[in-house]
């Protein structure tokens, strides 16, 4: 009942919030990663270099497809803006729904942006099936099609290290965000601007996908503030006897 | 306007209905059609493994074609699929040779590549300070190096103190991870409902 009653609330405020949004657009926090990223996109664009977007491997199937339809939210506004590129971006996946999804995703951005030419299904592409062979078949994306930022964004584990290694040696530009703990250990390490915790889910928002991605945002502000309170309310409750 | 979006929004939109409201929901027929939309979604899945299968050859042999660098690996690969495959088909996944090609091929590819991560997780964490250097990153790097010494085994057995460090480094990182992924969570959640109210269309054409 509770989580039911948690999903009604959140519908009616991300609903709310949208329309709202629409009339007036929200002022976001920087975050350093992403305006290094909208920085990469205009870079790519401008060099004639690629962007290679990976959506690691989250399966649509379980709660770890969240991160992945986070990711391809991005990827549909990213393919809008580098649809000028003579470099179109390549995005892998570790999972043959999402891969299939990202192809999708990809003809949509070019056909919205006036260029669905640009578009090749070799762009979106499967890379292994398994952790590391995910890793394995990524790797040469970045050491062979002149790409000069890596933006990882999904559901990866331990074998985003294989992956953000292989972005270091080439000198190209990190953006990487997982769902996972380890995953984001890794990147804390690895990257220049970390993306910790939910920040993953703002990437729609900060590549401007509109005003239910901002909207997004603010919900997941309110909805932590009604759990944070509902733990101090639960911790004070129990330390006074009362369960 | 064009029918095939339309179409494609209101059936995905009208499945995640009827699935979300078969989790809460058990009046008949909501958790029979749940389960019946879920037994669907599994097949189409794998068929979605081939199709993700045909476009890594594709790729590859268009990479041979082309012979662009690496297309030998590429070579390499698509022949060890069709071989594979072939094999599958013609023995089943339960035959000796079938479980050998995993065993003597596929497990120790991905043992040494987990031996890399290990070389290549100690060579990040050495490079940390040469991208950042704020308090964070040393107390990241310190909070590391404290919890591998108490528990890693040495040949005078625990280090004093370890059962301390383990209890704050416990009880810190447990409360940090929960607060990381009730974030995640509530991101999840979010996502989830613009897929369901059809802001977001990741099955494409809109």
């Amino acid at each position: 009942m509770i989580a039911l009653g948690l999903l009604g609330l959140a519908a009616l405020l991300l609903l709310g919030l949208t329309l709202w949004r629409r009339r007036s657009p929200a002022t976001l926090r920087p975050i350093e990663a992403y305006e290094r990223l909208n920085r990469a996109v205009g870079l790519a664009v401008e060099n004639g270099t690629r962007l290679h977007i990976s959506l690691g491997r989250g399966n649509l199937f379980t709660a770890r497809g969240g991160s992945a339809l986070a990711g391809l939210a991005m990827l549909r506004r990213l393919a809008e803006r580098t649809s000028a590129s003579d470099r179109p971006p390549i995005v892998s996946s570790g999972d043959a729904s999402l891969a299939i999804l990202s192809q999708d995703t990809l003809r949509s951005g070019y056909r919205a942006a006036g260029a669905e030419e640009q578009y090749r299904f070799s762009t979106g592409r499967l890379t292994g099936l398994t952790p590391f062979s995910y890793a394995a078949g990524t790797i040469p994306i970045e050491h062979d099609e002149n790409v000069s930022a890596n933006v990882v964004i999904g559901d990866l584990g331990a074998e985003s290290a294989l992956i953000a290694e292989a972005s270091d040696r080439e000198n190209s530009s990190l953006i990487a965000a997982s769902d996972d703990l380890s995953a984001q250990a890794i990147f804390y390490a690895s990257t220049q601007e970390p993306l910790i915790g939910e920040e993953l889910f703002a990437a729609g928002a900060y590549v401007g996908a509109g005003a239910a991605h901002d909207a997004s945002l603010q919900v997941q502000d309110i909805l932590r503030w009604l759990i944070i309170v509902a733990i101090l309310a639960g911790s004070l409750l129990k330390f006074m006897g009362m369960t | 306007m064009r029918i095939v979006p339309v179409v494609s929004a209101i059936a995905a939109i009208s499945a995640g209905i009827i699935v979300l409201l078969g989790y809460f929901v058990s009046i008949a027929p909501l958790p029979d059609l749940r389960l019946l939309l879920t037994d669907w979604s599994i097949l189409i899945a794998g068929m979605a493994v081939l199709v993700g299968i045909f476009n890594l050859v594709a790729v590859h042999m268009e990479k041979i074609r082309t012979r662009k660098k690496g297309s030998a690996y590429g070579a390499l690969l698509v022949l060890s699929l069709i071989i594979t495959f072939g094999f599958g088909l013609l023995l089943g996944p339960d035959h000796p040779f079938m479980r050998a090609a995993v065993d003597a091929v596929i497990v120790p590819v991905e043992a040494a590549l987990m031996a890399i991560l290990a070389v290549t997780l100690i060579y990040a964490s050495m490079r940390l300070f040469q991208r950042r250097t704020d308090a964070m990153s040393v107390l990241f790097l310190v909070a590391a190096i404290i919890f591998m010494l108490a528990v890693m085994p040495t040949p005078f057995g625990p280090i004093p103190g370890n059962q301390f460090f383990l209890f704050v480094e416990g009880a810190v990182a447990t409360g940090g991870a929960r607060g990381l992924l009730i974030g995640i969570a509530l991101g999840t959640l979010l996502t989830g409902l613009r897929v369901l109210f059809g802001v977001d269309r990741p099955y494409g054409d809109n």
